[in-house]
């Protein structure tokens, strides 16, 4: 349970650093669009997610409806629920009610990935470790950022930008060397992603990684099954 | 409308949509396919996440693009998540120095 613990909050540290510079970022665009640091904080704190806040932000300072506010949450966040069943099978037999009620507050971009590369089935007490240092990361960075502005040198917080990214790609690129699929998989997704990005414009980002993903794997499912073995063990 | 609303509204949709499926999915998944399926979805999301946006994550392409090699590199000699993470940033940070 302790070994969990502090297994779950050294896994993440790199996701900490990442969210650092990135809510850094959102506390700074927050305060311009006329939050105070309270409120940034609060929302970094409740939401513990980047492109949704951001879009959030947006809504408050226009005066949107709430409507428009719960639509467009759901249409950035919709792929949490895709990493929420992709976990649900993933968890340790300890993980009750209550546990699943509160872990699923971190599913995050970043604590999806990490929890989805582990080889043993998921704990609560890892998971709480890994959210617990993720979200002081992810709140802290937001209360700086609306604090201190632009303190940090251009230089430095920019490099900062490549943090999380630098992180994905460690996680799926040695999957790649081992398996057909996941490298079939990986650049069926990332060759989708550029078309979305450079031709299908009009596609939100929300929904564009919703798609790739869906049709990727799909793909990847259909083409190169998963040996049933290999289900046995989590990978 | 007060923020506080706004807010509600923001995190308990972003909640629901994270929780409902994380706690009222207890049913082991048996199908081959759907197996197989649940097994890319984590690399799938994470390349469309990555892909082209690394090139933009630094504000210069240069830069971006010296850390998306070291990246590479690094994760294919599978190096820790956090060197490899710091590492790109780190040579993204050094390229801004030479140009």
């Amino acid at each position: 349970m302790k070994k969990d613990l502090v297994k779950g909050m050294s896994h993440g540290i790199p996701i900490m650093l990442g969210y650092l510079s990135v809510s850094f970022g959102f506390g700074i665009l927050a305060v311009s669009k006329g939050l105070d640091t309270l409120w940034a904080s609060l929302i970094s704190l409740t939401n513990l997610t980047s492109a949704g806040q951001k879009a959030g932000v947006d809504i408050i300072a226009a005066g949107g409806t709430l409507l428009q506010m719960a639509l467009v949450q759901v249409t950035i966040n919709m792929r949490y629920s895709l990493m929420a069943l992709s976990l649900s099978q993933r968890l340790d037999k300890s993980f009750t009610t209550p546990h699943r009620l509160a872990a699923s507050y971190g599913i995050t971009d970043e604590i999806f990935a990490v929890c989805a590369a582990q080889k043993t089935p998921l704990t609560p007490a890892y998971m709480y470790g890994m959210i617990l240092v993720a979200t002081i990361g992810w709140v802290g960075g937001t209360v700086m950022g609306a604090l201190a502005g632009q303190l940090l040198p251009d230089a430095v917080s920019s490099a900062l930008g490549l943090v999380l990214y630098g992180m994905f790609i460690a996680i799926v690129i040695p999957p790649c060397k081992k398996e057909r699929g996941v490298l079939a998989v990986s650049a069926a997704a990332a060759v989708m992603s550029l078309l979305f990005y450079y031709v299908f414009t009009k596609v939100s980002v929300g929904y564009a990684v919703i798609i790739c993903a869906v049709a990727a794997s799909a793909a990847g499912a259909w083409l190169f099954p998963v040996a049933a073995e290999k289900e046995g063990d989590g990978t | 409308m007060s923020i506080a609303v706004y807010v509600l509204v923001m995190a308990g949709v972003t909640y629901l949509i994270r929780m409902v499926p994380f706690t009222f999915f207890r049913k082991k998944i048996t199908s081959r396919f759907w197996l197989s399926f649940l097994h890319y979805i984590p690399y799938a999301v994470l390349s469309a996440m990555t892909i082209p946006a690394i090139f933009y994550s630094t504000g210069s392409m240069p830069t971006a693009i010296a850390g998306t090699v070291v990246a590479l590199v690094m994760a294919y000699f599978e190096l820790p998540l956090i060197a490899v993470a710091l590492g790109a940033s780190l040579a993204a940070f050094l390229t801004g120095l030479v140009l």
